[in-house]
């Protein structure tokens, strides 16, 4: 799934490293929002019981939240998690494997934007470390499996919520349509782009990688699916659980 | 309160370094699904690696054993990842220490000293 360098051409690269800059950088704009909190502080000054001289107010202050606290903890024990899971290829149909991408678990976990920080620091170190994706491409990998494989899995996944009445019964079901949706989606994606930069033409390439990762997406989602249901079986907190959003306290 | 729930967080990352280091030693050797529609429809030789990368293929440089060098490159991988996302996370959204919300306070009493007199 990771793309090499010279299966897009520099113009796709670039501009896709460009869209992939602006939305990470997005990402970090809104995570850092949610990190802190403004808390309303009440400001009072006491007089005596004949009200002389006494003054109340409110001011906001800005502070670190027990959520960005722990949130950095499970940001980077999520990433952790997927880059080790990324390393074990399971053999798929005739001689092809595939590995867990890890997008939707990841937006589910620790919320859309973090999952994208998430993707983009994992990817970042492949391509740096161990030359898995090429380094040209790495914008392009980060927009198909953390732009189009985390938020869009993870918009996907509320949409596959959207008007169910118990969100809590068909939460693992939904999270494992939207897992295997995502890495179709990420497929396609890379598939448009190799297609844009004249490599392959369409006709013959789509088919064969939407094939392939039909089956890859199934085991996706059976893996975002099991984590998820160990995490939650331990009690950690997940962050697009329904009725458990009460995270910031 | 706080402490306790990073205690459980480590029990995911000492999972995700027995992954890293254990289980990748079982991952199949196949091409993934991109690689073999390359090599099918023929254009698998255009890949380039215009960057090798510290550790190339997930083999630490310099150990003879195949299976030790994906290990030992598969725990500093993990921990690497764990390791940027925390210094990123600390660093962006500067953690204070465990001291709760004591400062706010002590800085709204200044606040109002200052306006005292």
């Amino acid at each position: 799934m990771h793309l090499p360098d010279e299966f897009i051409n520099s113009g796709a690269a670039a501009s896709l490293a460009g869209a992939a800059a602006a939305m990470v950088g997005f990402a970090v704009h809104k995570v850092r929002q949610a990190f802190m909190e403004k808390i309303p502080v009440l400001k009072m000054r006491l007089a005596s019981f004949p009200d002389f001289g006494g003054e109340s107010g409110m001011s906001l202050e800005s502070r670190l939240s027990r959520y960005g606290r722990e949130q950095v903890w499970r940001m980077a024990v999520a990433g952790a998690l997927i880059f080790a899971a990324q390393m074990v290829n399971f053999p798929v149909a005739d001689g092809t494997s595939g590995h867990l991408l890890g997008g939707v678990l990841a937006a589910l976990v620790v919320g859309p934007f973090a999952a994208l920080i998430v993707m983009a620091v994992i990817l970042s170190m492949q391509a740096l470390m161990f030359g898995d994706g090429g380094i040209v491409a790495l914008g392009a990998n980060i927009f198909n499996m953390g732009v189009v494989g985390a938020l869009g899995g993870y918009a996907f996944f509320q949409f596959l919520l959207r008007g169910a009445k118990d969100k809590k019964k068909i939460f693992l079901r939904s999270a494992f349509v939207a897992a295997w949706v995502s890495v179709i989606g990420a497929a396609v994606a890379a598939v448009l782009e190799m297609a844009i930069s004249g490599t392959e033409p369409l006709s013959t390439v789509l088919p064969a990688m939407t094939l392939s990762h039909i089956v890859i997406g199934a085991a996706e989602g059976a893996i975002t699916v099991a984590v998820l249901a160990i995490l939650m079986q331990r009690h950690f907190k997940i962050a697009a659980f329904p009725d458990e959003s009460s995270d910031e306290q | 309160m706080n402490h306790q729930t990073n205690n459980k967080w480590w029990q995911v990352l000492a999972l995700a370094v027995v992954i890293g280091g254990g289980v990748s030693l079982l991952a199949s050797s196949s091409p993934d699904g991109l690689e073999k529609v390359a090599q099918e429809q023929g254009f698998i030789d255009r890949a380039a690696r215009y960057l090798p990368g510290l550790m190339p293929d997930y083999q630490m440089p310099g150990i003879k054993s195949e299976r030790l060098a994906t290990a030992l490159s598969g725990i500093i991988g993990t921990l690497g990842v764990f390791g940027m996302l925390f210094l990123f996370g600390s660093r962006i959204f500067s953690i204070p220490d465990q001291s709760e919300s004591t400062p706010v306070m002590e800085m709204e009493e200044a606040k109002i000293d200052s306006l005292k007199s």
